[in-house]
Protein backbone atom coordinates (compact mmCIF):
# COMPACT_ATOMS: atom_id res chain seq x y z
CA UNK A 1 0.00 0.00 0.00
CA UNK A 2 1.52 3.50 -1.13
CA UNK A 3 1.69 6.38 1.74
CA UNK A 4 0.14 8.83 -0.59
CA UNK A 5 -2.17 8.29 -3.12
CA UNK A 6 -4.32 10.34 -5.46
CA UNK A 7 -7.02 9.48 -7.58
CA UNK A 8 -8.99 10.80 -10.24
CA UNK A 9 -8.21 14.66 -8.32
CA UNK A 10 -9.74 17.92 -9.72
CA UNK A 11 -9.36 21.22 -7.84
CA UNK A 12 -10.94 24.63 -9.07
CA UNK A 13 -10.76 28.09 -8.04
CA UNK A 14 -14.35 29.65 -8.98
CA UNK A 15 -14.81 28.42 -12.46
CA UNK A 16 -11.33 28.01 -13.35
CA UNK A 17 -9.78 24.15 -13.00
CA UNK A 18 -6.37 24.27 -12.01
CA UNK A 19 -5.67 20.20 -11.55
CA UNK A 20 -7.91 18.50 -13.94
CA UNK A 21 -7.94 14.72 -12.84
CA UNK A 22 -4.41 13.74 -11.13
CA UNK A 23 -3.78 10.48 -10.00
CA UNK A 24 -0.81 9.32 -8.01
CA UNK A 25 1.42 7.35 -5.72
CA UNK A 26 4.05 7.81 -3.09
CA UNK A 27 5.37 4.93 -2.07
CA UNK A 28 7.22 4.90 1.83
CA UNK A 29 11.06 6.16 1.96
CA UNK A 30 10.75 7.34 -1.88
CA UNK A 31 11.91 10.31 -3.11
CA UNK A 32 9.28 11.59 -6.00
CA UNK A 33 9.79 14.51 -7.56
CA UNK A 34 6.72 16.37 -9.69
CA UNK A 35 8.15 18.76 -12.68
CA UNK A 36 6.08 21.59 -14.51
CA UNK A 37 6.25 24.80 -16.01
CA UNK A 38 4.41 27.89 -14.22
CA UNK A 39 1.18 27.54 -14.36
CA UNK A 40 0.87 23.53 -14.56
CA UNK A 41 -0.82 23.55 -11.09
CA UNK A 42 2.08 22.10 -8.90
CA UNK A 43 1.26 24.22 -5.96
CA UNK A 44 -2.30 24.03 -6.05
CA UNK A 45 -1.30 20.06 -5.96
CA UNK A 46 0.41 20.64 -2.73
CA UNK A 47 -1.80 23.07 -1.23
CA UNK A 48 -4.82 20.43 -1.79
CA UNK A 49 -2.74 17.56 -0.41
CA UNK A 50 -1.83 19.69 2.82
CA UNK A 51 -5.42 20.39 2.98
CA UNK A 52 -5.13 24.02 2.13
CA UNK A 53 -7.44 23.22 -0.90
CA UNK A 54 -10.09 21.10 -1.19
CA UNK A 55 -10.67 19.08 -4.26
CA UNK A 56 -14.20 19.35 -6.36
CA UNK A 57 -13.58 15.47 -6.89
CA UNK A 58 -11.41 12.25 -6.44
CA UNK A 59 -9.80 11.09 -3.20
CA UNK A 60 -6.19 11.58 -1.12
CA UNK A 61 -5.44 8.88 0.57
CA UNK A 62 -2.63 8.47 3.22
CA UNK A 63 -1.15 5.76 5.11
CA UNK A 64 -4.81 4.07 4.52
CA UNK A 65 -7.02 6.89 5.44
CA UNK A 66 -9.14 9.10 3.40
CA UNK A 67 -8.16 12.52 4.69
CA UNK A 68 -9.78 14.32 1.24
CA UNK A 69 -11.70 16.29 3.48
CA UNK A 70 -9.02 16.34 6.53
CA UNK A 71 -8.40 20.29 7.84
CA UNK A 72 -4.97 21.43 7.20
CA UNK A 73 -3.85 21.67 10.51
CA UNK A 74 -5.11 18.24 11.57
CA UNK A 75 -3.27 16.59 8.72
CA UNK A 76 0.37 17.62 10.36
CA UNK A 77 -0.50 15.54 13.35
CA UNK A 78 -0.96 12.82 10.82
CA UNK A 79 2.44 12.79 9.51
CA UNK A 80 2.64 15.31 6.69
CA UNK A 81 5.01 18.25 6.38
CA UNK A 82 4.46 21.25 3.72
CA UNK A 83 7.09 23.27 3.56
CA UNK A 84 4.97 25.88 1.00
CA UNK A 85 6.11 28.03 -2.16
CA UNK A 86 7.79 31.27 -1.40
CA UNK A 87 9.01 29.72 1.98
CA UNK A 88 6.16 31.66 3.71
CA UNK A 89 8.66 31.89 7.28
CA UNK A 90 7.24 34.17 10.09
CA UNK A 91 8.85 37.04 9.11
CA UNK A 92 8.63 39.06 12.68
CA UNK A 93 9.42 36.39 14.57
CA UNK A 94 13.00 35.35 15.09
CA UNK A 95 14.23 31.89 13.56
CA UNK A 96 13.69 29.66 16.83
CA UNK A 97 10.05 30.40 17.23
CA UNK A 98 9.50 29.31 13.36
CA UNK A 99 11.35 26.32 13.97
CA UNK A 100 9.83 25.63 17.47
CA UNK A 101 6.14 26.31 15.70
CA UNK A 102 6.89 23.55 13.24
CA UNK A 103 6.69 20.89 15.90
CA UNK A 104 3.36 23.03 17.56
CA UNK A 105 1.64 19.47 17.59
CA UNK A 106 4.65 17.50 19.33
CA UNK A 107 5.92 17.73 22.66
CA UNK A 108 8.16 20.20 23.88
CA UNK A 109 10.93 17.90 24.78
CA UNK A 110 10.77 15.44 21.51
CA UNK A 111 10.48 18.89 19.69
CA UNK A 112 14.24 19.96 21.02
CA UNK A 113 15.25 16.84 20.09
CA UNK A 114 14.55 17.29 16.53
CA UNK A 115 15.48 21.24 16.52
CA UNK A 116 18.94 19.64 16.93
CA UNK A 117 18.77 17.90 14.56
CA UNK A 118 17.75 20.81 12.19
CA UNK A 119 20.52 22.80 13.50
CA UNK A 120 23.13 20.27 12.68
CA UNK A 121 21.83 20.24 9.16
CA UNK A 122 21.79 23.88 8.93
CA UNK A 123 24.02 24.89 11.05
CA UNK A 124 23.37 28.25 9.47
CA UNK A 125 20.04 28.36 11.62
CA UNK A 126 21.68 27.80 14.79
CA UNK A 127 24.14 31.25 14.04
CA UNK A 128 21.12 33.06 13.66
CA UNK A 129 18.59 31.44 15.86
CA UNK A 130 17.56 34.94 17.63
CA UNK A 131 16.78 36.66 14.47
CA UNK A 132 14.00 37.70 13.06
CA UNK A 133 13.55 35.56 10.38
CA UNK A 134 12.30 38.78 8.04
CA UNK A 135 16.08 39.91 8.45
CA UNK A 136 17.79 36.17 6.42
CA UNK A 137 19.03 35.88 3.47
CA UNK A 138 16.60 34.15 0.70
CA UNK A 139 18.69 31.10 1.15
CA UNK A 140 18.94 31.21 4.61
CA UNK A 141 14.70 31.58 4.72
CA UNK A 142 14.65 28.52 2.36
CA UNK A 143 16.68 26.68 5.08
CA UNK A 144 14.23 27.40 7.68
CA UNK A 145 11.39 26.76 5.67
CA UNK A 146 13.03 23.01 5.01
CA UNK A 147 13.89 22.86 8.46
CA UNK A 148 10.89 24.08 10.19
CA UNK A 149 8.93 21.34 7.86
CA UNK A 150 11.45 18.84 9.32
CA UNK A 151 10.37 19.83 13.23
CA UNK A 152 6.80 18.40 12.68
CA UNK A 153 8.89 15.24 12.20
CA UNK A 154 7.11 14.02 9.25
CA UNK A 155 6.43 10.33 7.39
CA UNK A 156 5.80 12.89 4.27
CA UNK A 157 7.87 15.96 4.00
CA UNK A 158 6.59 17.79 0.94
CA UNK A 159 8.96 20.66 -0.55
CA UNK A 160 6.99 23.51 -3.23
CA UNK A 161 9.64 24.47 -4.80
CA UNK A 162 12.82 24.88 -2.93
CA UNK A 163 15.27 26.17 -5.48
CA UNK A 164 12.74 29.27 -6.06
CA UNK A 165 14.83 32.72 -6.53
CA UNK A 166 18.15 30.97 -5.25
CA UNK A 167 21.48 31.44 -6.73
CA UNK A 168 22.84 28.10 -7.82
CA UNK A 169 25.14 27.36 -5.34
CA UNK A 170 22.83 27.66 -2.98
CA UNK A 171 20.35 25.40 -4.31
CA UNK A 172 23.29 23.05 -4.56
CA UNK A 173 23.61 23.46 -0.50
CA UNK A 174 20.26 22.61 -0.35
CA UNK A 175 19.84 20.10 -2.29
CA UNK A 176 22.64 18.45 -0.86
CA UNK A 177 21.16 19.20 2.39
CA UNK A 178 17.99 17.32 1.27
CA UNK A 179 20.29 14.13 0.64
CA UNK A 180 20.56 13.77 3.66
CA UNK A 181 17.31 14.00 5.12
CA UNK A 182 15.85 11.12 2.76
CA UNK A 183 18.91 9.08 4.21
CA UNK A 184 16.73 9.20 7.23
CA UNK A 185 14.31 7.15 5.67
CA UNK A 186 11.83 9.81 4.75
CA UNK A 187 8.98 9.99 2.25
CA UNK A 188 10.02 13.42 0.08
CA UNK A 189 7.45 14.81 -2.59
CA UNK A 190 9.28 18.03 -4.06
CA UNK A 191 7.83 20.02 -6.57
CA UNK A 192 10.31 21.64 -8.72
CA UNK A 193 10.63 23.64 -12.05
CA UNK A 194 14.42 23.16 -11.50
CA UNK A 195 14.20 19.82 -13.43
CA UNK A 196 17.91 18.87 -13.62
CA UNK A 197 18.69 19.08 -9.47
CA UNK A 198 15.30 17.80 -8.67
CA UNK A 199 15.65 14.43 -11.11
CA UNK A 200 19.12 13.40 -9.32
CA UNK A 201 17.58 13.74 -5.91
CA UNK A 202 14.61 11.72 -7.19
CA UNK A 203 13.60 8.18 -7.70
CA UNK A 204 10.50 9.05 -9.33
CA UNK A 205 8.82 11.30 -11.03
CA UNK A 206 5.59 12.26 -12.63
CA UNK A 207 5.60 15.56 -15.09
CA UNK A 208 2.53 17.83 -15.04
CA UNK A 209 1.00 19.85 -17.83
CA UNK A 210 -2.10 22.28 -17.18
CA UNK A 211 -3.30 20.11 -14.71
CA UNK A 212 -2.66 16.90 -16.24
CA UNK A 213 -0.19 14.19 -15.70
CA UNK A 214 1.67 13.91 -18.90
CA UNK A 215 4.55 11.50 -17.83
CA UNK A 216 5.44 9.29 -15.26
CA UNK A 217 8.73 7.61 -14.81
CA UNK A 218 11.85 6.52 -12.93
CA UNK A 219 13.84 9.62 -12.35
CA UNK A 220 16.76 8.15 -14.83
CA UNK A 221 14.69 6.93 -17.47
CA UNK A 222 12.42 11.15 -17.12
CA UNK A 223 16.02 12.19 -17.40
CA UNK A 224 17.15 10.26 -20.50
CA UNK A 225 13.69 10.76 -22.39
CA UNK A 226 13.89 13.52 -25.35
CA UNK A 227 10.32 15.15 -24.43
CA UNK A 228 11.81 15.57 -21.33
CA UNK A 229 15.45 16.79 -22.13
CA UNK A 230 13.40 19.19 -24.37
CA UNK A 231 11.08 20.78 -22.32
CA UNK A 232 12.37 20.94 -19.06
CA UNK A 233 16.25 20.57 -19.29
CA UNK A 234 16.60 23.11 -21.80
CA UNK A 235 18.64 20.58 -24.08
CA UNK A 236 17.55 20.48 -27.86
CA UNK B 1 4.05 73.21 37.51
CA UNK B 2 1.01 71.21 39.38
CA UNK B 3 -1.13 71.27 36.92
CA UNK B 4 1.78 69.64 34.52
CA UNK B 5 1.51 66.99 36.89
CA UNK B 6 -1.69 66.71 37.75
CA UNK B 7 -2.98 66.38 34.10
CA UNK B 8 0.09 64.22 33.84
CA UNK B 9 -1.58 61.69 36.65
CA UNK B 10 -5.16 61.85 35.19
CA UNK B 11 -3.60 61.19 31.76
CA UNK B 12 -2.07 58.53 32.56
CA UNK B 13 -5.47 56.92 34.29
CA UNK B 14 -7.59 57.57 30.87
CA UNK B 15 -4.61 56.53 28.93
CA UNK B 16 -4.33 53.09 30.50
CA UNK B 17 -8.21 53.20 30.26
CA UNK B 18 -7.46 53.42 26.33
CA UNK B 19 -4.99 51.04 25.92
CA UNK B 20 -6.53 48.26 27.02
CA UNK B 21 -9.72 48.95 25.23
CA UNK B 22 -7.11 49.33 22.45
CA UNK B 23 -5.69 46.25 22.44
CA UNK B 24 -8.74 44.81 21.75
CA UNK B 25 -9.16 46.63 18.29
CA UNK B 26 -6.00 45.52 17.61
CA UNK B 27 -5.55 41.81 18.29
CA UNK B 28 -9.20 41.28 16.18
CA UNK B 29 -6.95 43.49 13.59
CA UNK B 30 -3.93 41.43 13.48
CA UNK B 31 -5.84 38.40 12.96
CA UNK B 32 -8.91 39.46 10.57
CA UNK B 33 -7.70 42.55 9.28
CA UNK B 34 -11.23 43.97 10.32
CA UNK B 35 -12.02 46.50 12.38
CA UNK B 36 -14.17 45.39 15.03
CA UNK B 37 -16.79 48.92 15.69
CA UNK B 38 -18.38 46.85 18.35
CA UNK B 39 -15.52 46.39 20.13
CA UNK B 40 -15.94 49.46 22.20
CA UNK B 41 -19.74 48.68 22.66
CA UNK B 42 -18.69 45.52 24.35
CA UNK B 43 -16.28 47.33 26.60
CA UNK B 44 -19.28 49.86 27.90
CA UNK B 45 -21.20 46.57 28.16
CA UNK B 46 -18.45 45.50 30.88
CA UNK B 47 -19.32 49.15 32.62
CA UNK B 48 -23.07 47.89 32.88
CA UNK B 49 -22.71 44.47 33.87
CA UNK B 50 -20.84 45.80 36.81
CA UNK B 51 -22.93 48.53 37.50
CA UNK B 52 -25.67 46.01 38.05
CA UNK B 53 -23.39 43.82 39.93
CA UNK B 54 -22.60 46.52 41.94
CA UNK B 55 -25.83 48.18 42.95
CA UNK B 56 -27.85 45.13 43.48
CA UNK B 57 -25.08 44.14 45.86
CA UNK B 58 -24.56 47.04 47.50
CA UNK B 59 -28.16 47.86 47.64
CA UNK B 60 -28.43 44.62 49.79
CA UNK B 61 -26.09 45.68 52.69
CA UNK B 62 -23.23 43.32 54.46
CA UNK B 63 -21.06 42.49 51.42
CA UNK B 64 -17.54 44.25 52.09
CA UNK B 65 -16.89 46.96 48.99
CA UNK B 66 -13.91 45.03 48.20
CA UNK B 67 -15.31 41.99 47.13
CA UNK B 68 -18.08 43.42 45.67
CA UNK B 69 -15.93 45.11 43.17
CA UNK B 70 -13.87 42.11 42.61
CA UNK B 71 -16.93 40.10 42.21
CA UNK B 72 -18.46 43.12 39.71
CA UNK B 73 -14.89 43.07 37.36
CA UNK B 74 -14.87 39.36 37.26
CA UNK B 75 -18.84 39.35 36.28
CA UNK B 76 -18.33 41.30 33.49
CA UNK B 77 -15.26 39.83 31.87
CA UNK B 78 -17.10 36.72 31.97
CA UNK B 79 -20.22 38.03 30.05
CA UNK B 80 -18.74 40.01 27.77
CA UNK B 81 -15.84 37.76 27.06
CA UNK B 82 -18.93 35.74 25.90
CA UNK B 83 -20.46 38.46 24.02
CA UNK B 84 -17.25 38.72 22.00
CA UNK B 85 -16.93 34.87 21.35
CA UNK B 86 -21.03 35.16 20.26
CA UNK B 87 -20.32 38.64 17.95
CA UNK B 88 -17.62 36.32 16.07
CA UNK B 89 -19.85 33.47 15.55
CA UNK B 90 -22.87 35.26 14.49
CA UNK B 91 -21.24 38.38 12.81
CA UNK B 92 -17.98 37.70 11.35
CA UNK B 93 -17.52 34.22 11.16
CA UNK B 94 -20.15 33.94 8.67
CA UNK B 95 -18.66 36.76 6.51
CA UNK B 96 -14.98 35.36 6.78
CA UNK B 97 -14.48 34.44 2.66
CA UNK B 98 -16.82 37.63 1.84
CA UNK B 99 -16.09 40.83 0.95
CA UNK B 100 -14.08 43.35 3.00
CA UNK B 101 -16.71 46.11 3.17
CA UNK B 102 -19.37 43.44 4.18
CA UNK B 103 -17.49 42.48 7.48
CA UNK B 104 -17.42 46.22 7.99
CA UNK B 105 -21.23 46.89 7.32
CA UNK B 106 -21.80 44.01 10.34
CA UNK B 107 -19.55 45.50 12.70
CA UNK B 108 -21.20 49.00 12.03
CA UNK B 109 -24.82 46.86 12.60
CA UNK B 110 -23.32 44.72 15.67
CA UNK B 111 -22.21 48.36 17.14
CA UNK B 112 -25.60 49.77 16.89
CA UNK B 113 -27.23 46.14 18.03
CA UNK B 114 -25.54 46.15 21.25
CA UNK B 115 -25.86 49.72 22.14
CA UNK B 116 -29.41 49.40 21.39
CA UNK B 117 -29.52 46.42 23.68
CA UNK B 118 -27.73 48.00 26.29
CA UNK B 119 -30.58 50.97 25.95
CA UNK B 120 -33.41 48.50 26.01
CA UNK B 121 -32.11 46.41 29.05
CA UNK B 122 -30.74 49.25 31.43
CA UNK B 123 -32.04 52.86 30.76
CA UNK B 124 -31.45 55.73 27.86
CA UNK B 125 -30.96 57.95 31.09
CA UNK B 126 -27.20 58.30 32.35
CA UNK B 127 -26.96 56.05 35.48
CA UNK B 128 -24.84 56.47 38.31
CA UNK B 129 -22.68 54.31 40.31
CA UNK B 130 -23.01 54.26 44.01
CA UNK B 131 -20.94 56.03 46.49
CA UNK B 132 -18.45 54.12 48.50
CA UNK B 133 -17.80 51.40 46.59
CA UNK B 134 -14.69 52.25 45.16
CA UNK B 135 -11.72 53.27 47.86
CA UNK B 136 -12.59 57.20 48.70
CA UNK B 137 -8.80 58.10 49.45
CA UNK B 138 -6.88 60.75 47.95
CA UNK B 139 -3.27 61.38 48.60
CA UNK B 140 -2.04 65.06 48.19
CA UNK B 141 0.73 65.86 47.01
CA UNK B 142 1.05 70.11 47.14
CA UNK B 143 -1.86 70.80 44.99
CA UNK B 144 -1.54 67.64 43.57
CA UNK B 145 -4.02 64.99 44.16
CA UNK B 146 -3.97 61.45 43.40
CA UNK B 147 -6.81 59.27 44.10
CA UNK B 148 -6.84 55.86 45.48
CA UNK B 149 -9.28 54.46 42.58
CA UNK B 150 -6.31 56.30 39.95
CA UNK B 151 -3.76 54.27 41.49
CA UNK B 152 -6.05 51.14 41.30
CA UNK B 153 -6.70 51.97 37.75
CA UNK B 154 -3.03 52.00 36.37
CA UNK B 155 -1.61 49.53 38.48
CA UNK B 156 -4.20 46.92 37.44
CA UNK B 157 -3.84 47.93 33.53
CA UNK B 158 -0.19 47.87 33.61
CA UNK B 159 0.25 44.27 34.99
CA UNK B 160 -2.91 42.97 32.44
CA UNK B 161 -0.67 44.45 29.83
CA UNK B 162 2.27 42.73 31.18
CA UNK B 163 -0.10 39.35 31.48
CA UNK B 164 -1.25 40.19 28.38
CA UNK B 165 2.75 40.89 26.40
CA UNK B 166 4.46 37.89 28.31
CA UNK B 167 1.45 35.25 27.33
CA UNK B 168 1.35 36.78 23.83
CA UNK B 169 5.06 36.65 23.60
CA UNK B 170 6.25 33.44 25.86
CA UNK B 171 3.77 31.04 25.40
CA UNK B 172 3.50 28.33 22.78
CA UNK B 173 -0.26 29.39 22.36
CA UNK B 174 0.65 33.32 21.96
CA UNK B 175 3.06 32.41 19.42
CA UNK B 176 0.35 30.70 17.57
CA UNK B 177 -1.74 33.92 17.89
CA UNK B 178 1.62 35.61 16.58
CA UNK B 179 1.68 33.55 13.61
CA UNK B 180 -1.71 33.14 12.83
CA UNK B 181 -1.79 37.00 12.75
CA UNK B 182 1.09 36.77 10.06
CA UNK B 183 -0.08 33.79 7.71
CA UNK B 184 -2.96 31.79 8.78
CA UNK B 185 -2.22 29.52 5.59
CA UNK B 186 1.20 28.85 6.85
CA UNK B 187 0.08 28.74 10.45
CA UNK B 188 -2.27 26.28 9.38
CA UNK B 189 0.82 24.44 7.90
CA UNK B 190 2.22 24.47 11.39
CA UNK B 191 -0.94 22.76 12.39
CA UNK B 192 -2.64 25.49 14.26
CA UNK B 193 -6.29 25.75 14.19
CA UNK B 194 -6.59 29.82 13.17
CA UNK B 195 -10.07 28.72 14.24
CA UNK B 196 -9.00 28.33 17.79
CA UNK B 197 -6.81 31.62 17.51
CA UNK B 198 -9.37 33.44 16.71
CA UNK B 199 -11.53 32.79 18.97
CA UNK B 200 -9.21 33.14 21.37
CA UNK B 201 -8.65 36.62 20.51
CA UNK B 202 -12.17 37.24 20.38
CA UNK B 203 -12.41 36.38 23.94
CA UNK B 204 -8.83 38.29 25.27
CA UNK B 205 -9.98 41.18 23.88
CA UNK B 206 -13.46 41.81 24.86
CA UNK B 207 -12.06 40.67 28.53
CA UNK B 208 -9.74 43.07 28.44
CA UNK B 209 -12.06 45.74 26.64
CA UNK B 210 -15.09 44.65 29.84
CA UNK B 211 -12.25 45.83 32.54
CA UNK B 212 -11.47 49.26 30.72
CA UNK B 213 -15.02 49.75 30.16
CA UNK B 214 -15.94 49.26 34.11
CA UNK B 215 -12.60 51.40 35.07
CA UNK B 216 -14.88 54.13 32.73
CA UNK B 217 -17.62 53.67 35.22
CA UNK B 218 -15.99 53.80 38.56
CA UNK B 219 -14.18 56.51 37.77
CA UNK B 220 -16.56 58.99 36.06
CA UNK B 221 -18.87 57.36 38.45
CA UNK B 222 -21.33 57.18 35.44
CA UNK B 223 -22.49 55.34 32.21
CA UNK B 224 -24.75 55.95 29.28
CA UNK B 225 -25.37 53.36 26.78
CA UNK B 226 -24.28 54.93 23.89
CA UNK B 227 -20.39 56.11 25.40
CA UNK B 228 -19.15 53.24 23.69
CA UNK B 229 -18.82 55.01 20.37
CA UNK B 230 -16.44 57.86 22.15
CA UNK B 231 -14.69 55.84 24.09
CA UNK B 232 -14.20 53.28 21.05
CA UNK B 233 -13.26 55.98 18.95
CA UNK B 234 -10.83 57.01 21.11
CA UNK B 235 -9.14 53.79 21.94
CA UNK B 236 -9.24 52.88 18.30
CA UNK B 237 -7.22 56.16 17.34
CA UNK B 238 -4.95 55.16 20.38
CA UNK B 239 -4.48 51.56 18.26
CA UNK B 240 -3.81 53.57 15.21
CA UNK B 241 -1.33 55.71 16.65
CA UNK B 242 0.40 52.62 17.96
CA UNK B 243 0.25 50.90 14.64
CA UNK B 244 -2.99 48.85 14.22
CA UNK B 245 -2.26 45.03 14.80
CA UNK B 246 1.08 45.84 17.22
CA UNK B 247 0.10 44.87 21.06
CA UNK B 248 2.89 47.20 22.56
CA UNK B 249 1.89 49.46 19.75
CA UNK B 250 -1.87 49.77 21.27
CA UNK B 251 -0.17 49.77 25.10
CA UNK B 252 2.22 53.38 24.03
CA UNK B 253 -0.36 54.36 21.96
CA UNK B 254 -3.05 54.42 24.57
CA UNK B 255 -1.18 55.96 26.99
CA UNK B 256 0.29 58.59 24.40
CA UNK B 257 -3.64 59.55 23.80
CA UNK B 258 -4.14 59.40 27.54
CA UNK B 259 -1.09 62.39 28.15
CA UNK B 260 -2.24 64.08 24.92
CA UNK B 261 -5.66 64.75 25.62
CA UNK B 262 -5.72 65.33 29.17
CA UNK B 263 -2.29 67.74 29.03
CA UNK B 264 -4.72 69.57 25.54
CA UNK B 265 -7.82 69.60 27.96
CA UNK B 266 -5.74 71.04 31.15
CA UNK B 267 -3.67 73.58 29.17
CA UNK B 268 -5.26 74.68 25.93
CA UNK B 269 -9.10 73.70 26.40
CA UNK B 270 -11.23 70.95 27.09
CA UNK B 271 -14.42 71.79 24.65
CA UNK B 272 -11.71 71.34 22.22
CA UNK B 273 -9.67 68.59 23.64
CA UNK B 274 -11.59 66.02 21.03
CA UNK B 275 -10.84 67.79 17.95
CA UNK B 276 -7.28 68.51 19.19
CA UNK B 277 -7.11 64.19 19.86
CA UNK B 278 -8.36 63.99 16.44
CA UNK B 279 -5.82 66.65 15.20
CA UNK B 280 -3.15 64.34 16.32
CA UNK B 281 -4.37 61.38 14.69
CA UNK B 282 -4.31 63.45 11.16
CA UNK B 283 -0.44 64.71 11.86
CA UNK B 284 0.44 61.13 12.98
CA UNK B 285 -0.77 59.32 9.90
CA UNK B 286 0.84 62.14 7.81
CA UNK B 287 4.12 61.72 9.11
CA UNK B 288 3.98 58.23 10.30
CA UNK B 289 1.00 56.33 8.27
CA UNK B 290 1.98 52.76 9.98
CA UNK B 291 1.35 54.20 13.00
CA UNK B 292 4.73 54.61 15.91
CA UNK B 293 5.49 50.38 15.61
CA UNK B 294 3.65 49.32 13.12
CA UNK B 295 5.24 47.17 10.39
CA UNK B 296 8.94 46.91 12.01
CA UNK B 297 10.47 44.58 9.54
CA UNK B 298 10.31 44.15 6.24
CA UNK B 299 9.39 40.66 4.94
CA UNK B 300 12.00 39.83 1.96
CA UNK B 301 10.46 38.15 -0.85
Amino acid sequence: MSLLSITDMKVSYGHIEAIKGVSLAVEEGEVVTILGANGAGKTTLMRTISGLLKPTAGTITYDGNDITQTRADAIVGLGIAHSPEGRRVFGTLTVEENLMLGAYTRPRTEALETRKQVYDLFPRLLERRLQLSGTLSGGEQQMLAIGRAMMAKPRLLMLDEPSLGLAPIIVKNIFAALADVRKTGVTILVVEQNARIALKLADRGYVLEVGKIVHEDTAKALMASSEVQEAYLGKG
Amino acid sequence: MDIFLQQLINGLTVGSIYALIALGYTMVYGILRLINFAHGDLAILGAFIGLTVITGLAGSGGAPANWIVIVAFVLAVLVVAIAGVLLEFTAYRPLRNAHRLSAVVSALGASMFIQNGIMLIWSPQTLTFPEGIMPQTTYNFGSVVISATQIFIVTVSLLLMLALYLYVNKTRFGTAIRAAAIDQDAARLMGINVNKVITSVFILGPALGAIGGLFIGVYYRQAVFDMGWIYGLNAFIAAIIGGIGNIPGAMIGGLLLGLFSSLASGYISSTWQQAIVFGLLILILMVRPTGILGERVADKV
